[in-house]
């Protein structure tokens, strides 16, 4: 087994699983369900390997303190991490219990069978039960992460499209959503955040706070952070906006504004050539010439601008001040993280800070949820004894939370005469994607927490170096997957840019592979080979080999089938060349208002041993148009005076009415260990997209988006 | 502050509040109702939908002030306790939500759709989500949600 570091972390049998009153089973897993449905696949997991109705496994809220710390939900490890370790605490389980069970009735415990809980022996007709042996008891055994696992033949749930947890909340209204929460004596807060990152609260008509008071509005100021709570959220909502117009604000020299292609271009940089998948410490090769052999070398420059997360429900967070502890609800992706962040800004021990998780909107990287907490926690230290819900606006949630950073990718190959690559260059410029309130030295946990900066001891945001480890950061699947001799591979890591950045879902894999796909199409061009033939002459990988061909096989890329005037694009990659494998295949038509519709898509993908199909499919699935809507639709827009894409009308996602017809195929590969899907589909998308583009007009975008304006452009050029 | 006589889901309830709130406060904060969700507050997304008087409406802006004769029923009100309406179960068995928080608005907006159209179809159910905005990619699965709700009511059930 490949080590796991959250069994390594947590090896505990009882961190994470108990049998439970109740005749059921509780699981808890240290990464969170964020609309990815890991609680469906853990419980379809346990139940499988314990022989239980799934509806007995409990899987229980995740919060510091009880839950296995396994960093942060992200770079699609759920199931790598969680379910595998979920896996192996059940059959770990299993075999314990049935060993106890052996001993009880006195028999071989090869004779044993499990009914739903219930353990009979072929040898006598006595039984037991999970709950008789162990119901409330501790296991005090660590985790066997080499426990034999059932046999795939025996698996009953695995495998299977289930019916995700929550659903049924969900569809009926029922609190659900930690915005849905209250607590009796709750105040409703809400943030004035100031015009943009740099302005400073200069002054404060004292007499709008005093008004408010009077009226039973709680203001809470500290530095140039402004908050007002109150009984009434329309009351909270209405007191920020009296309070924002009271507020005098020292701008200073405002966003840098200028071209943010040019910043990248310009602004000073470390670069890293990248081996393997990672930066090393290494001067930077030169670019040379094509090597000899070559026919012909191609450039081109490819760009994605700023994006961002934009949760469809603004962060909260629940926070109350009791005793000299703290309690926090929270919507974060690692809570653990989180609490060492908040001890260290408050100068609190982190087991007086206890963080419970609730679900807030899908989130898709780091967004505003650990700011929020942060804010709710400052507003309730200020307010010791009273719970206090905190939201923020759709304005602040779009104008406030760290976005995905742009990037530009040069890319340079030459082809031999016969058609195959013989040398590959790939130099990708970005700022950094490692954001998250991470602990480390001089306070950089906290410096990353939003709000920070704005306290009357205010922690400059840090200036983060290079992410080294294999495909992080800026050069996430900047490595290409497919054989090609004499790569040069540089990571430019930009300072001095304009906006506030974090880890966005898929970091750089989106914009990385958005430019080698449409490359290899342009390339394939050139060599005057078909786009799918010119991938697989350069992929030995038999899996990756796989997904192109039952892709390419639903929906054929050449568009021999296609009807007139529309085009049709492949693209493919695996998710960091070591998660999942997904090919893309899209049908575009574009208007005559140069709007780009999408009209089919084929996915095949290959996630490993497939445990919730319906899951995985709304995985790969819902990447893809999240993908769709960054690469026609969006980019940030600023100005000196602060972010302008405020809202949903000036930041416009994709619709309902631009949706394509899926067909998706699950690549079963057997029992293979499980590969995360949830970013499998960005970068692929983004590049098909393009290259149906390509083939429907002749025109080759390769800057994103691909607005109506920007069609437009191309056609003119 | 006024007095307010609200009809929701059936039954009146008696509320004080300034006339101004926008409904989607009462309804969450005073009557408990979380089904509609704020996502923006400035009629935008959706996630707020209820139905006023047999049609879809956005919460988070208009004052509730503005239906205090209104019939208005939220997503809870959409079928009996521990049932489902038939797009609710469409969208449970198509699983048609990721993180679910743009559902409430979806399920809500397609059920005014379907009550008031006269030959419901796939064009016209998507045109009903115009204004609705999903961030999690589940569309595909909502399509199918919908494509089953029509195919349903082609067998009449
Ligand atoms: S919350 Fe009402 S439309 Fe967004
Ligand atoms: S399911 Fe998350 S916003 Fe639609």
């Amino acid at each position: 087994m490949a080590p796991n570091p959250s069994l390594e972390k947590n090896p505990s049998l009882d961190r994470w699983l108990a049998i439970g009153p109740g005749e059921t089973v509780a699981v808890r897993s240290g990464k969170v369900d964020i609309g990815q449905r890991i609680s469906t696949a853990v419980a379809m997991l346990v139940a499988d390997e314990l022989d239980i109705d799934p509806a007995r496994v409990e899987t229980v809220r995740t919060e510091t303190g009880l839950s296995p710390d396994e960093g942060i939900t992200s770079g699609s490890y759920s199931m790598t991490q969680t379910g595998e370790a979920v896996r192996r605490a059940a059959a770990t389980a299993r075999r314990h219990l049935l060993d106890r069970a052996a001993r009880l009735l006195d028999v071989d415990p090869a004779t044993l069978e499990v009914d739903d809980g219930t353990i009979q022996s072929r040898a006598t007709n006595r039984q037991t039960s999970y709950w008789e042996l162990a119901a409330g008891e501790p296991f005090g055994i660590d985790v066997d992460a080499d426990a034999p696992l059932k046999p795939r033949a025996a698996l009953r749930h695995v495998g299977t499209p289930a019916t995700a947890r929550d659903m049924a909340d969900i569809v009926r209204g029922s609190p659900h959503f930690l915005p849905d929460m209250s607590r009796p004596g709750m105040l409703h807060a809400r943030m004035v955040r100031p015009p943009h990152y740099h302005a400073r609260l200069e002054a404060l008509d004292p007499a709008v706070p005093d008004r408010l008071a009077g009226e039973g509005v709680r203001v809470v100021r500290d530095g140039s952070f402004l908050a007002v709570a109150a009984e009434d959220e329309f009351q909270a909502a209405k007191a920020a906006q009296r309070l924002a117009a009271a507020a005098v604000w020292d701008k200073g020299d405002g966003l840098a504004t200028g071209d943010i292609y040019e910043s990248l271009r310009r602004n000073q940089r470390v670069s890293l050539p990248v081996v393997d998948g990672a930066p090393v410490e290494a001067p930077v090769p030169p670019q040379g010439d094509p090597p000899d052999g070559a026919a012909v070398t191609l450039e081109a420059r490819y760009e994605r601008p700023y994006q961002m997360h934009a949760s469809l429900g603004p962060s909260a967070a629940m926070a109350e001040f009791d005793d000299g502890r703290l309690t926090i609800l929270s919507h974060s992706q690692g809570i653990y993280f989180l609490r060492a962040a908040l001890a260290e800004t408050f100068a609190m021990a982190p087991g007086a800070i206890r963080i419970v998780h609730a679900p807030g909107a899908g989130c898709y990287g780091h967004n505003g949820a650990d700011d929020a907490a942060l804010d709710a926690a400052i507003v309730a230290r200020a307010l010791p004894g009273t719970p206090v819900l905190l939201k923020w606006t759709r304005e602040e949630e779009h104008a406030w939370e760290p976005y995905g950073t742009c990037m530009s990718m040069d890319l340079r190959a030459s082809l031999d005469p016969g058609g195959k690559i013989v040398a590959w260059s790939h130099e990708s410029f970005g700022d950094t994607f490692m954001m998250r309130p991470r602990p480390g030295p001089d306070r950089i946990g906290p410096a990353r927490l939003l709000s920070t900066r704005f306290l009357d001891e205010p922690l400059d945001p840090p200036v983060m170096g290079p992410a080294m480890g294999p495909h992080i950061g800026i050069h996430r699947n900047l490595d290409p997957l497919y054989d090609l001799p004499g790569k040069r591979l540089v990571k430019h890591l930009v300072r001095g840019m304009p906006l506030r950045v974090s880890a966005l879902r898929s970091l750089g894999a989106y914009a990385n592979v958005f430019a080698i796909e449409s490359f290899m199409d342009e390339l394939a061009a050139e060599a005057g080979v078909d786009p799918v033939a010119f991938r697989l002459d350069h992929l030995s990988d038999p899996r990756g080999r796989a997904v192109i061909e039952a892709a390419a096989e639903r929906l054929d890329p050449s568009g021999a089938d296609c009807p007139e005037g529309r085009g049709r694009g492949i693209a493919f990659s695996r998710y960091k060349n070591i998660a999942a494998y997904a090919a893309v295949v899209i049908e575009v038509s574009v208007t005559d208002a140069a709007e780009i519709r999408l009209e089919r898509c084929a996915i095949a993908a290959d996630a490993g041993e497939i445990v919730d199909r319906a899951g995985l499919a709304a995985q790969l699935e819902g990447g893809a148009v999240q993908a769709a809507s960054w690469t026609l639709h969006e980019a940030v827009a600023f100005d000196r005076d602060g972010i302008t894409s405020r809202d949903w009308e000036s930041y416009p996602i994709l619709g309902f009415d631009n949706v394509p017809e899926f067909e998706t195929v699950l690549v079963d590969p057997g029992r293979e260990p499980f590969l995360g899907a949830g970013e499998a589909t960005a970068g692929p998308t983004a590049a098909a997209i393009a290259n149906a583009v390509h083939a429907a007009t002749g025109l080759r975008l390769r800057r994103i988006p691909f607005t109506p304006d920007a069609v437009r452009a191309a056609a003119l050029a | 502050m006024e007095r307010f006589a609200l009809t929701v889901n059936g039954a009146v309830r008696e509320i004080e509040a300034d006339p101004a709130t926008p409904l989607v406060y009462v309804l969450r904060n005073r009557l408990g109702l979380v089904g509609a969700k704020l996502g923006c507050g400035l009629e935008q997304c959706g996630a707020c939908a209820v139905i006023a008087d047999g049609e879809k409406v956005l919460s988070c802006v208009r004052a509730v002030s503005e239906f205090s004769g209104s019939e208005i029923v939220t997503l809870e009100g959409l079928a009996g306790d521990g049932e489902y309406s038939p797009v609710q179960r469409a969208f449970l068995e198509t699983g048609a939500a990721q993180c679910g928080y743009c559902t409430g608005g979806l399920i809500v907006a397609l059920t005014a759709y379907l009550e008031t159209a006269p030959e419901p179809d796939r064009q016209g159910a998507i045109a009903a989500l115009d204004g609705h905005l999903c961030r999690c990619g589940a569309h595909a699965d909502v399509l199918r949600a919908i494509d089953r709700l029509l195919a349903e009511g082609e067998d009449g059930a």
